[in-house]
């Protein structure tokens, strides 16, 4: 079975780059967001097994999804991986400190989310 | 990854970022000269300038990614309060996102980044950092009951804001929704919009912890205000929404509502004036507040205050007929007794009078942003229609008008626009032969100037070719001698009942509709249309229209025996003239006209002319009075016998059949006399044309 990916962004352009970087891993189904309020619908109908969230998002931020799936039982244990700049300093060690596994700075190279997604998802990248 | 595809996504993404934030640091700009904006529209801005940055560094555009970063930066700084905004700042923040979609533009030509012209404008930007406050680091959420975890998922802009409403000594509450799970985004938006409309600012959203039934979630919202608890409670409550205050140990614990607390304002209410109200009494101004702030939000029908408005205005002629009734006592019976007494109150009931006029009048004004929000959508959907590239840039949308006028200038305001989009600009590719951008500007500005608000379209296009009009107005007869008209005389040709110089009729700005309606719709409003037109610079119709058509001051002139009334605000001055003063140049009647230290030659005109009085004999060398008005830059000066002072008159307006040019309608002076209003801007347009 497929693993489950929620991408919270709300920028059209760095989801679609998100995805094409992410195309390269096999069996992995991504449900895209655009803002946090579609995420907070697409986590009940989904069992995600990992969730990548930017911070700076128009309705809720991403620290605030952090911290609703780590007071959830059932959506605590899914590796978080905020997606940032490195300006928001503050508010990554606030993500880190609710939770979330790690964060990775824009910009960033393709090969380095691959390689963090797969790790997290426990998926060997084809050679 | 970065194909031709990826990179129109980048374009076009940036495009509406920026555009957004434009529209965003015009909404600043039209409040920041008084110090105020709201903070969320500077933290959208701060967040585009920070999707900029994201976006630019994904595709490896150094200079748009450094320039956007210092750009957030700045913006950062502002949004936290660790720099004042003020109005050097904001220019600054126009130009450079102008600059910033000038990089983008570039890009998109798959030109590179100029490095060192960016570096060059990044140190501007940076300049504009010098001066900043340091933060004084405090603890000021001590005392504050929030919910233990809540600043841990608080940004740092929030949090700031959290400390500004507390320093501010607002109330802090917490709004605790249940929500539906398919539909909580709509129910979200209601809340928020009926805090924002209540003044509160809603600090943050937080999906509740608490665990919810399922498909069901729960909502903690922070907000603070200076509204009480009980406000929010009327207006928000719900089965499934509960509002608590968020205690505060450096405030004072107000009186809960209720029965105590009504008890409590009432004997405040008896307590002899002038007591010293002291911090203690904060709870019991507020239970004060809570009355009025209620009716605040009652919805009227327009035609209820319609009708107030109509026995204010009334009530004001009836005031004033009383009033000249208590001169004339104490004229004749002395300054002394029954009469002075009787004098002295009718002053009173005049001046209380006024203010009562003047707060029913208050209601009926509306912000033309509600008018500016659906062009923005029309406009979308023209361009789209057209096959062209526009931006619509609105200013000035806090502008009030009365609710009356801002109704029926939405036609008249779109067909303009639509003509503007559809003659004015040129297609993209035409645009960038001309050496301007593909993308053509409309931009509208609203602004209040003494009386009236002035509304300006316009465009940077084609402009209007006067060579063409002449060619159409020829071949169309629409008048008698087109070459012997002036330039500007050329242009209200198109004003002109069955002139369109479209080549052809397209879907837009045919349906029949020319602008000749629009003048006639701007007309009815008592309001005036000009333009201004460069060739291949492009046009701006500029709309004068009164604030208000209710009650107006008015001077009551006097013509061949009959009065009249003219509205106060489109009168500059008046003078009284000798007649050898009138001379006559082509056959109209003008004279030197000194005003400021500027003379000019001031076109006059007779009102007999125009509605045709009988002609009494010249009474030669006896006085003259020129009433001279002004409207949008244009003079005239109007020729009457007599002045009969200022009076408040409710003007009536007259059917179509009895209208007549010039008219703006009846009104009663309250002595059973009903004369006719004039209506200013019909008579400069007439003397215009040479009447």
């Amino acid at each position: 079975m497929g693993k489950k990916l929620l991408v919270a962004e709300d920028s059209a352009t760095m989801r679609q780059l998100i995805v094409a970087a992410l195309s390269r891993i096999p069996d992995l189904e991504i449900v895209e967001c655009q803002s946090g309020f579609e995420a907070l619908k697409a986590i009940p109908r989904v069992r995600f097994d990992m969730v990548l969230t930017d911070i700076n998002m128009p309705d809720i931020n991403g620290l605030e999804l952090i911290g609703f799936l780590k007071s959830n039982p059932d959506t605590r244990n899914i590796p978080i991986v905020i997606i940032t700049t490195e300006s928001s300093k503050r508010d990554q060690v606030k993500g880190l400190a609710l939770g979330a596994s790690e964060y990775l700075i824009k910009p960033f190279s393709p090969e380095r989310l691959q390689e963090l997604v797969s790790r997290h998802l426990q998926i060997q990248l084809p050679q | 990854m970065k194909d031709d595809k990826a990179l129109q996504e980048f374009v076009s993404e940036s495009e509406e970022i920026i555009e957004e934030i434009f529209q965003n640091l015009h909404e600043i700009e039209g409040s920041i000269d008084q110090g105020r904006y709201n903070p969320e529209t500077l933290n959208a801005i701060f967040r585009g300038a920070h999707s900029m940055k994201g976006l630019a560094g994904m595709f490896g555009f150094e200079g748009i990614q450094s320039f956007a970063h210092h750009l957030e930066d700045l913006l950062d700084k502002l949004r936290l309060g660790k720099l004042t905004f003020d109005k050097p700042i904001l220019n600054r923040l126009f130009s450079s996102m102008e600059y910033l979609r000038s990089l983008v533009a570039d890009r998109a030509q798959g030109k590179a980044d100029d490095m060192a012209a960016i570096d060059e404008r990044i140190r501007e930007l940076q300049a504009m950092l010098a001066g900043g406050k340091g933060g004084a680091e405090s603890n000021p959420f001590e005392g504050v009951a929030l919910d233990p975890g809540l600043l841990g998922v608080l940004t740092e802009y929030e949090e700031y804001r959290l400390k500004t409403n507390i320093e501010q000594g607002h109330n802090l509450f917490r709004v605790r929704a249940t929500f539906d799970i398919m539909s909580f985004d709509q129910e979200l938006d209601g809340i928020t919009k009926k805090l924002k409309g209540m003044g509160a600012e809603l600090i943050t959203t937080l999906p509740s912890p608490e665990p919810a039934k399922e498909m069901e979630i729960k909502f903690d919202l922070v907000a603070g205000g200076d509204r009480p608890l009980a406000d929010l409670e009327a207006e928000l409550a719900a089965p499934n929404v509960t509002v608590t205050e968020i205690e505060q140990a450096s405030k004072k614990k107000r009186p809960s509502p209720g029965v105590a607390g009504t008890v409590e304002s009432f004997l405040q209410a008896q307590a002899p004036s002038g007591t010293v109200v002291d911090d203690d009494d904060a709870g019991r101004r507020d239970e004060a507040t809570s009355i009025r702030s209620v009716s605040k939000t009652v919805r009227v029908d327009i035609d209820k205050l319609d009708t107030i408005m109509n026995v204010v205005g009334e009530l004001v002629l009836y005031s004033s007929q009383i009033n000249r009734f208590a001169e004339k006592l104490r004229l004749e019976q002395g300054n002394t007794g029954p009469s002075a007494q009787f004098f002295k109150a009718s002053r009173a009931l005049e001046r209380k009078l006024r203010e009562l006029q003047d707060g029913v009048m208050d209601t009926r004004m509306v912000p033309l942003k509600q008018v500016f929000d659906k062009l923005q959508r029309i406009v979308r959907k023209i361009v789209q229609d057209v096959g062209k590239e526009a931006e619509l840039v609105i200013l000035g949308g806090e502008t009030e008008l009365d609710k009356l006028i801002i109704e029926d200038l939405g036609d008249p305001l779109m067909h303009i626009i639509r003509n503007s989009v559809d003659h004015g600009l040129e297609t993209p590719d035409e645009r960038e032969k001309a050496g301007k951008p593909r993308k053509g500007t409309i931009r509208i500005h609203a602004y209040q100037r003494g009386n009236h608000v002035n509304l300006e379209v316009e465009d940077d296009g084609r402009g209007i070719d006067r060579e063409r009009i002449r060619r159409k107005a020829r071949e169309k007869r629409l008048v008698d001698n087109v070459d012997a008209l002036k330039d500007d005389e050329v242009l209200s040709l198109i004003f002109l009942p069955g002139f369109s110089t479209a080549e052809k009729v397209s879907e837009l700005s045919g349906r029949g509709v020319g602008l000749d309606v629009v003048k006639e719709n701007i007309a009815q409003m008592r309001g005036l249309i000009n333009i201004d037109t460069e060739l291949g610079k492009g046009t701006k119709f500029t709309l004068t229209l009164p604030i208000t058509l209710a009650i107006i001051r008015a001077l009551i002139i006097e013509a061949r025996g009959r009065l009249y009334a003219i509205p106060l605000s489109s009168i500059l001055t008046s003078l009284m003239i000798e007649p050898r003063q009138i001379r006559t140049i082509e056959r109209r009647e003008v004279m030197e006209f000194r005003h400021q230290n500027a003379v000019q030659t001031l076109p006059l005109l007779r009102l007999e002319r125009i509605f045709d009085l009988r002609r009494d004999t010249a009474e030669a060398g006896e006085s003259l009075y020129v009433v001279v008005l002004e409207l949008a830059d244009r003079r005239l000066g109007l020729i009457v016998d007599r002045l009969h002072g200022q009076q408040d008159i409710v003007i009536k307006s007259i059917s179509d059949v009895l209208r007549t040019r010039g008219i703006a309608g009846a009104t009663d002076l309250g002595n059973q006399q009903t004369i006719l209003v004039l209506d200013a801007a019909a008579l400069i347009d007439e003397a215009a044309r040479g009447v």
